[in-house]
């Protein structure tokens, strides 16, 4: 992000050199003036993938344009490999059982913490998808407001969701019959290519809520939020691999990952309509959990318990009634 | 010295009459008339032959060479005859859905279940290996350790792994060293005696390389890297050491002595940089189950696993191979 104009008072007392010697009346409040030193060169960011917990480049080394809704270069993203697909559901593999072992309670804290921080950086992320989508500040803004909203609906679910679809069974026997919700494991999200950031927090925050650990193919066309989503989780008391951010051509990586037999589910959301059957075909070799996706599907309406319920295991046991 | 060229004169000594009473002091002269390890050398060397990159139809012959090198270890206190027998089914045909996998080289046990191992391998090809000589410490009177060798290869064992006093060698007792390898390769009989050097208790390469050729002098057919119970345990720089002292001993004398990294290596990644490592120091004459082996447990899953990976272009996961 550039910043047009620079504050000038953040700089002299946090320079020792510049401190060494104090004037009698203290350190002069605007010692370095704004504009009056030569023009500053632009620190542009690097956008690389998130993989465990660290911001690595893409193995292959290759990179991409991202440019904006009216053609504009914004930035180089990392263009994924399936091999960095691969470190990464090795990555979300490590995680699973550390963050599916977390008690309910809290999972859902460590959530509502990324929305906190997700709050935090507001102004980064609506002007992220204002460029990328080409809307009004004051849009991108309700926008943003939605997905942190999006976020906490979700980190209330945790400790509620298996009091609504797990449960007493009604049997007719002198035994218990209790059902309970348990993660699916390692699940694959291609991020829809739409919505770049309330599409990317609807379809991430479900999977994770729920102890499921994920690795994520950002929209290819606008992946810029994606990573500045990552940036908030990786200072979140998020684990490092619970989400995994690879960036890059979703039809090259995602087959890959359809038929890696290390992933438990797919959501399908961000395929192309004319490559989901194929994907989900190789899905099937291993028995993976898909969702579908939904051309029609509205970001903006109640999310409903379909995105977490389609990546939950049931598992049901039986006991004696004590007497 | 540099870490290729054959060592200078005093690196080939005239091999020592295997049943003459040695003395401390021979052996010492011996032993430290070794060149000493250049450190950062050898660890340059075996960094550098770490990168080179084995891929497509080459990757898929050496991954099947590696499996078939491989000493499929169990040693664990809660080891049970139904554990071993269960192993054993997996070093005969370690892929049940791929019959083209060869089979291990051995099954490497503790020696309560060389028997258990014997009869469960009996007519496949796969060798019984047993540790003996109060492994993995080795300190149990002679005696012990004798009686130990001499019921695992009664039992049925092929092969014994040895462990060697490392309290002895570091006090400089090579004498002590060199008699019990020499009364351990007697009481073995017709079984291979690998000699297992811990190389992560002798502190220094030099220590490495001395107790390479004092295990290589007594008479061992293998020398091996580690017990796995130390770390760190089979480390590049310690292989090639070794591999150079077997290779400066075949040119001296024309006997083979096998290497056998054990302990560390659990991916494919590390088995090809050893076949890398083996190819480049020794020479392609140690490329055979004969001459080198893989001391390891979990490797063999990776190995299965990259080799599917080949097959059918998809990645593999753990969930569909045995929990071993």
């Amino acid at each position: 992000m550039s910043t047009p104009e620079r504050p000038a008072a953040d700089t002299p007392d946090a320079q020792p050199h510049l401190a060494a010697a104090p004037e009698p009346g203290g350190p002069a409040p605007d010692r370095l003036p704004a504009g009056a030193g030569p023009a500053r060169l632009a620190v542009r960011k690097t956008y690389k993938l998130y993989v465990g917990g660290a911001f690595p480049r893409s193995e292959s080394g290759r990179c991409y344009p991202v440019t904006g809704a009216h053609g504009g270069h914004l930035a180089n993203a990392a263009l994924a490999s399936r091999k960095d697909a691969r470190d990464a559901v090795v990555a979300a593999r490590a995680a699973f059982a550390g963050w599916a072992g977390r008690t309910a309670y809290n999972r859902g804290q460590i959530l509502y913490r990324v929305a906190e921080m997700m709050e935090g950086r507001r102004a980064q992320y609506a002007a992220e998808i204002a460029e990328a989508d080409g809307i009004a500040a004051d849009h991108a803004d309700r926008l943003v407001c939605a997905a942190v909203d999006r976020w906490v609906h979700y980190a209330g679910w945790p400790d509620k969701i298996a009091q609504v679809v797990g449960g007493a069974n009604p049997v007719s026997g002198p035994y218990f019959n209790l059902s309970t919700p348990e993660p699916t494991g390692v699940v694959a999200v291609l991020a829809p290519q739409r919505a770049p950031l309330l599409g990317l927090v609807s379809v991430i925050a479900p999977v994770i809520a729920t102890g499921n650990t994920c690795v994520v193919v950002a929209a290819e066309r606008a992946p810029l939020p994606a990573l500045t989503l990552a940036e908030a989780l990786a200072v979140s008391d998020l684990p490092g691999g619970v989400v995994n951010i690879l960036t890059g051509r979703t039809a090259e990586i995602a087959p890959h990952l359809a038929a890696h037999a290390d992933v438990n589910g797919l959501d399908l959301t961000g395929a192309a309509p004319e490559e989901a059957a194929e994907l989900e075909r190789a899905a099937a070799g291993t028995l993976k959990r898909v969702l579908r996706p939904r051309p029609d599907e509205d970001w903006t309406a109640d999310p409903g318990l379909a995105r977490m319920t389609a990546f939950l295991e049931t598992k049901t046991v039986w006991h004696p009634v004590g007497r | 010295m540099t870490d290729t060229a054959p060592p200078p004169g005093a690196a080939a000594p005239s091999p020592l009459p295997p049943d003459a009473a040695v003395s401390n002091a021979a052996l010492r002269a011996l032993l430290h008339g070794l060149p000493g390890v250049d450190e950062v050398g050898v660890q340059a060397r075996a960094a550098d032959l770490a990168t080179r990159s084995v891929k497509t139809t080459a990757k898929a012959r050496a991954i099947d060479l590696a499996i078939s090198m491989v000493d499929l270890t169990t040693l664990e206190g809660a080891d049970t005859p139904g554990k071993v027998r269960a192993l054993c089914a997996k070093a005969v045909r370690p892929d049940p859905a791929d019959r083209a996998v060869p089979s291990v080289a051995a099954v490497c046990v503790y020696p309560d279940l060389a028997r258990t191992a014997a009869d469960a391998l009996a007519g496949s090809g796969v060798a019984v290996a047993s540790v003996a000589t109060a492994f993995p410490s080795g300190r149990a009177p002679l005696e012990a350790k004798l009686a130990d060798t001499r019921r695992a290869v009664a039992d049925g064992a092929a092969e014994i792994d040895m462990v060697i006093d490392r309290g002895a060698f570091l006090a400089g007792d090579y004498r002590a060293v060199y008699d019990q390898i020499l009364a351990v390769k007697e009481a073995c009989g017709p079984a291979h005696l690998k000699v297992i050097l811990e190389t992560g208790e002798l502190a220094t390469y030099d220590n490495v390389r001395r107790a390479s050729w004092l295990a290589i002098h007594a008479g061992a057919d293998f020398i091996k890297t580690s017990t796995g119970k130390v770390a760190p345990a089979a480390t590049l720089p310690v292989t090639l050491i070794m591999l150079e002292a077997v290779r400066d001993h075949h040119a001296a004398t024309g006997r083979r002595v096998g290497v056998k990294p054990a302990g560390g290596i659990r991916t494919t990644k590390d088995a090809l940089r050893n076949l890398v490592l083996v190819n480049e120091v020794a020479g392609p004459g140690w490329l055979d189950p004969a001459h080198f082996r893989l001391g390891a447990s979990s490797l063999l899953n990776d190995l299965l696993m990259q080799r599917t990976r080949l097959s059918t272009g998809s990645y593999p996961g753990p969930d569909y191979y045995t929990l071993d």
